[in-house]
């Protein structure tokens, strides 16, 4: 971003919302808002914490066990509907169903079919986090260039060759685009898994501080959880950028 | 190199093939003859069924009837002994010149010293070495098609199928690929089948040139332009017997052209 001329670093409208925010607390308007710093000190404290520290490995394990399964499913079954016409035909009402659907209201019917644990928060992640994999994944097959497919056939390349050398390096910046969405996705899907279906990790931190309206604590962990959602999608976001070179020409 | 002791050995032969897109009728009851070692052009007008013969004889599509050889061998699929160019070059983007050249022979299972210490050769011998570590989008047209021919070379196929593959180049790169492929034909004992739009392309490179007509798709003529084959690749385009094949060709074709 350039204003008058001058180049301001990354991020700086971060910057400056925080400071919005640091005056606002600063000036008592709302209980809801305390001062940015407070909030930090209160992380600082409560950081270390064991209750944090075991919220924060619970939320964690879900999360990147979930989103993994999203992705070493997600991206093949896309693959496949944008190779296949009639896997597309049979599987893509159901993928646009679920993209729009509503998931939280089928976390109570998850809760019954995989019970009370993790196994039904990781779900809950996972599909919040899938349907956008396979989704872009597909779009990114859709537009794979005729004639790169039949080179690999005029020089004979098996199934798994073409699958691994064409498909997937050619759908790669959708697939990127849609892994990134899908892990900002999971974010949600693992708390509002956490909140519904046992209250454990970040959920049950989130349950307990705005019970107790202990805003600090509460957007101490917001802040934590929107620090690790956004590493990630700037990493992939990266790697996006690493392979948008060709993603024009292909 | 000829193994074969009848008059005409030929590496490809095409006979009574027919092929219907859904109501489109492409190709009926085309026959067409391909002589070993040497070079023939399918030249007709745009939409007749050209790239669908070429795709048809590579293994690429189904034909509908009719029989394919290769070798005497009937056509069922891609396979070996078939090598094909692309008009779009159809180069792996992510891939340096260096993979896509050996590309061909990864799929055939090479491993990696062998299949690049080949690739090396055919690069050098395009002329692009030093580019060897470039990615596609750092090429011009002409050199990417280069790569193209390199990967086609490479998997030492007896028969070159060529779609347009100066179509997407420069005329001066188009006129130097023109000579080159002479040479290419002189030298490498191969069988080249050439689509082409250019009459004065078909008639400048090829040992036959089959002009086919407007589709439904068959082979009208076949014309041979041999007197001016034995002389120098310069020489050619102010050849008289040239300059009349390509006014007959014209005269044939001009019909079919609004
Ligand atoms: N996949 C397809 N589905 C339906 N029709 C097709 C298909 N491919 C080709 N055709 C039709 O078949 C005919 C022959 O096509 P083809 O591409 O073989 O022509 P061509 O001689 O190569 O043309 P050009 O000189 O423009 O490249 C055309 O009329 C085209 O519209
Ligand atoms: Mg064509």
């Amino acid at each position: 971003m350039k204003i008058f001329g001058y180049q301001l670093p990354a991020m700086s409208s971060l910057i400056l919302w925080g400071i919005l925010w640091e005056l606002v607390g600063q000036f008592e308007l709302t209980f809801f808002l305390p001062p940015l710093s407070a909030i930090f000190s209160t992380l600082m404290e409560i950081g270390t914490t064991k209750v944090f520290l075991k919220a924060l490995a619970e939320t964690g394990y879900a999360f990147f066990v979930g989103t993994f399964f999203a992705i070493v499913i997600g991206i093949p079954v896309g693959i496949l509907m944008g190779k296949s016409r009639l896997i597309d035909e049979l599987l893509l009402p159901w993928v646009n169903m679920f993209l729009s659907a509503p998931l939280t209201a089928l976390v109570p019917v998850l809760m019954v079919l995989f019970g009370f644990g993790m196994k039904s928060i990781i779900i809950t992640t996972a599909l919040f986090a899938i349907w956008i994999i396979v989704l872009n994944s597909r779009a990114g097959v859709m537009q794979i260039n005729r004639s790169l497919i039949e080179m690999a056939n005029s020089f004979g390349a098996s199934p798994k060759d073409a699958f691994f050398k064409i498909y997937f390096w050619a759908a790669l910046p959708e697939i990127l685009g849609g892994v990134r969405i899908g892990f900002i996705r999971a974010v949600k899907g693992v708390i509002i898994g956490q909140l519904l279906i046992s209250i454990v990790g970040f959920g049950a931190l989130f349950e307990l501080y705005s019970a107790n309206f202990l805003m600090k604590h509460f957007w101490a962990v917001l802040i934590v959880l929107f620090s690790i959602s956004f590493t990630i999608a700037e990493f992939l976001a990266h790697l996006e950028r690493k392979v948008a070179y060709y993603a024009a020409r292909r | 190199m000829s193994n074969n002791t009848n008059d005409i050995d030929n590496a490809v032969t095409v006979s009574n093939v027919y092929k219907n897109y859904g109501d489109v009728e492409a190709l009926r009851d085309l026959s067409l003859d391909f002589p070993r070692g040497q070079l023939t052009s399918l030249l007709g007008p745009s939409g007749c069924g050209k790239t669908t013969l070429l795709k048809i004889i590579a293994g690429l599509l189904p034909a509908d009837s009719g029989e394919i050889t290769v070798n005497s061998q009937p056509v069922t699929g891609p396979g070996p002994d078939r090598a094909f160019v692309f008009q779009d070059f159809a180069l792996l983007p992510w891939a340096t010149v260096m993979r896509n050249v050996a590309f061909g022979l990864e799929l055939r299972g090479v491993n990696q010293s062998e299949r690049e210490a080949i690739a090396e050769k055919y690069i050098g011998d395009v002329g692009l070495k030093g580019f060897e570590n470039s990615y596609p989008h750092e090429l011009s047209g002409g050199m990417r098609q280069r790569v193209g021919l390199a990967r086609a070379l490479s998997v030492d196929a007896q028969v070159l199928l060529m779609d347009e593959p100066f179509s997407a180049v420069d005329e001066q790169t188009r006129r130097k690929f023109q000579e080159d492929l002479l040479n290419l034909v002189k030298n490498e004992n191969k069988t080249f089948i050439f689509v082409t739009h250019s009459i004065e392309e078909a008639v400048y490179v090829s040992d036959q040139v089959a002009i086919l007509l407007p589709r439904p798709s068959r082979v009208s003529e076949i014309i041979r332009p041999e007197g001016f084959r034995h002389k120098d690749a310069t020489s050619i385009r102010r050849d008289s017997e040239y300059l009349d094949i390509v006014d007959r060709i014209w005269a044939s074709l001009r019909t079919y052209v609004e």
